[in-house]
């Protein structure tokens, strides 16, 4: 599915805080992702035609990244740290549990198309081990019972204000007002004007 | 460990301001209403109304800020890479933080980020920077929405944007959002992704983004912590900076202490002169081993970096003296690991972590973290040889010529040779448990239906030595 008019107006607006266009690719598939849930060829290609590269060089970067999905996910990607903090703390035992709780293997998602299970590299709460996401949002120092607690809210749509569907990542967008400085294009060659005052600097100090 | 008083070391060495975190205990520490209360935006207006920008990047050069993010080059110093008289430069902020153990970037963008703006408007000023870019971790969507958040407050506050605070000094600061890549934490890779591609990092030269960056002009790529720094030198000098910490590491340092310690937590202290056991033992820090446990090894500096022993506690959170006993401090992450620990395992663990984000371009390292990877899980599935544990050594030494410290490098970014540190420390210090996994006696076969020997079904289990 290509951007409906109302994300083709947020792309646009997207691209144009960019000196170069490209520069929004990834901001922009996000978008797509948030948009479809995942990343349609429809939607690589209207990325393309927006950003001016081809739709190849759009899959090229997209397949880089392990947050595109380009395949349909879960409601809710629960994603796992197992890296070395985790691991020392039990990461891998909530890996297991989940998998048995799920009934599916990290890396599948459930029949019902409610969850997808990730076994996944540092997130950045090694203090708060062992944690997890869903839908990247963060759980602290997650306990077998609590996961179990957080599986059933989540199923029965408890958490929504917490947990937005797969896709959404920030809740608020930066929104660049009129009174922006503008971009910075590479092939102009400007100083910028307030550096002028290390001159003006220079000489009150020489006149001291 | 003996009976060690924790404290004794700690107790005695005076009080530190808090630099960094000293919002961290409010709970509306990123608003900015709290923030203006508690003296923010007050260095930007210093700075802007009353010095010029090279008496700004004075400041941070005798503040010999290191930087944070891993490998500890000095801030000014590499702001002054930037070629005169080439336009426009651009300012990169590098949050993607994703070195396992790391855990303070987040907290900064979460808890404080319009510090970290400032910081940013401070740099931008000091070596006219045109625009800058907040590049923040994909996954991290909380952090994503604070600085998006801060920064709609800022602009609307004039605070950035078209003649900040009523003067001539004009920038854009972008947010803009990774997608899950560990080698994107790479200066040149980071470059690559916001540019829009692959997040590979650059063949060098040019060394120095700073002569040749985003979109081939000057680009200082700086980490959260470092910036989050320069509010506080601003306003207070860079000689007061310079008063705390040790000779060659100024300041306070954020340290994460995760693993088997009984408060694990993130403390900002005095940079060079805190001890390891006083961060490890340490009431007011993490505060001892689980279960009254001993200490079996650590890591001093993030996955990357070779693990420390018993030996190594009394050295002091300073990276000369920690470089010269072999190892780094490198993205200020402690991991700490008590003696039930499995070493074969954790050393498995870090090294799959190498695998899995190694972005392919260099042989050594895609083909070497993985074989690497797959010898250490078969150990761990009882699949062990005797001579595995000479191989892993020579994967590594292929990948890092001689296994020194520093490492030699084969690759065109230090990744690689990153993989190489847990299995040389682990493997020095606890060869008899890795030879363990390799008894020869294991099973070597994997049972296969009869189906596939139509005439002479296998006798033995092929590959066992005698």
């Amino acid at each position: 599915m290509r951007f409906t008019a109302e994300n083709t107006a947020v792309a646009e607006d997207v691209i144009a805080r960019y000196p170069v266009r490209k520069s929004a690719l990834i901001p922009l598939l996000h978008l797509a992702q948030e948009q479809n849930g995942y990343l349609t060829d429809e939607a690589m290609e209207h990325i393309a035609e927006l950003v001016g590269v081809t739709a190849a060089e759009v899959l090229g970067t997209a397949s880089f990244y392990e947050m595109f999905k380009r395949e349909p996910v879960g409601d809710y990607v629960v994603n796992v740290c197992t890296n070395i903090s985790c691991m020392l703390l039990g990461g891998e035992e909530l890996l297991h549990h989940l998998e048995h709780r799920l009934g599916i293997k990290a890396g599948d998602t459930t029949p019902d198309g409610k969850f997808t299970l990730e076994d996944v590299e540092c997130i950045a709460a090694c203090t708060e081990a062992p944690c997890l996401q869903v839908n990247y949002r963060y759980f602290h120092r997650v306990s077998h019972d609590e996961v179990d607690v957080l599986i059933d809210d989540l199923r029965a749509g408890k958490r929504a204000h917490e947990v937005p569907r797969h896709g959404t990542l920030s809740r608020v967008r930066q929104q660049l007002p009129d009174t922006r400085a503008g971009v910075a294009p590479p092939d102009r060659n400007v100083e910028p004007v307030w550096l002028a005052r290390n001159d003006e600097g220079s000489t009150e100090e020489a006149k001291a | 460990m003996t009976d060690v008083d924790p404290t004794a070391a700690g107790d005695g060495r005076r009080e530190v301001p808090r630099i960094v975190t000293s919002r961290w205990d409010l709970t509306d520490g990123y608003t900015l209403d709290r923030y203006r209360e508690t003296g923010g935006y007050e260095a930007l207006a210093k700075a802007v109304n009353e010095m010029t920008p090279a008496q700004v990047a004075e400041q941070v050069k005798g503040a010999s800020l290191l930087g944070r993010g891993g490998a500890g080059f000095p801030a000014g110093v590499k702001w002054g890479f930037c070629p005169p008289g080439v336009f426009p430069r651009y300012i990169v902020v590098n949050g993607d933080e994703s070195e396992p153990g790391t855990y303070k970037d987040r907290i900064l963008m979460e808890r404080d980020p319009h510090q970290l703006i400032e910081g940013v408007l401070i740099a931008c000023y000091a070596i006219g920077a045109s625009q800058a870019f907040l590049y923040v971790r994909g996954e991290m969507a909380l952090a994503q929405e604070r600085l998006a958040e801060a920064l709609n407050d800022a602009y609307a506050a004039g605070l950035v944007g078209h003649r900040i605070l009523g003067t001539d000094f004009s920038v854009d600061v972008v947010l803009h959002w990774g997608a899950g890549a560990y080698i994107v934490g790479e200066e040149t890779a980071l470059i690559e992704s916001l540019e829009g591609n692959r997040g590979m990092p650059r063949l060098k030269p040019p060394y120095f983004p700073a002569a040749k960056g985003l979109y081939m002009q000057p680009t200082v790529v700086n980490n959260v912590e470092t910036l989050a720094n320069l509010p506080w030198i601003v306003a207070n000098g860079g000689a007061a900076f310079a008063d705390l910490g040790a000779e060659n590491s100024k300041g306070t340092r954020l340290f994460a202490v995760s693993g088997h310690v009984r408060n694990p937590g993130v403390f900002e202290v005095e940079f060079g002169v805190t001890t390891f056991r006083d961060i490890i033992y340490g009431e007011r820090y993490a505060d001892g081993i689980r279960d009254g446990n001993r200490i079996k090894a650590y890591i001093p500096g993030g996955a990357s970096a070779p693990w420390f022993f018993e030996e190594h506690l009394d050295l002091p959170l300073e990276a000369g003296a920690v470089g010269a006993a072999g190892s780094m401090l490198g993205s200020g992450a402690i991991v700490v690991m008590d003696e039930t620990t499995d070493a074969v395992k954790a050393a498995w663990r870090v090294v799959r972590f190498f695998a899995r984000e190694s972005c392919g371009k260099c042989t050594p390292c895609r083909e070497g973290t993985s074989w690497l990877e797959k010898i250490l899980r078969r150990m761990l599935d009882g699949h062990g040889r005797p001579a595995d544990v000479d191989k892993l050594l020579d994967i590594c030494d292929n990948i890092s010529p001689s296994i020194t410290w520093p490492p030699k490098q084969t690759t065109i970014c230090p990744l690689g040779p990153s993989a190489v540190s847990p299995i040389a420390s682990a493997v020095l210090r606890f060869r008899d448990e890795f030879a363990a996994y390799c008894g020869g006696d294991a099973e070597v076969t994997v049972p296969v239906g009869g189906k596939a020997y139509l005439s002479t079904p296998p006798t033995a289990s092929v590959g066992s030595t005698a």
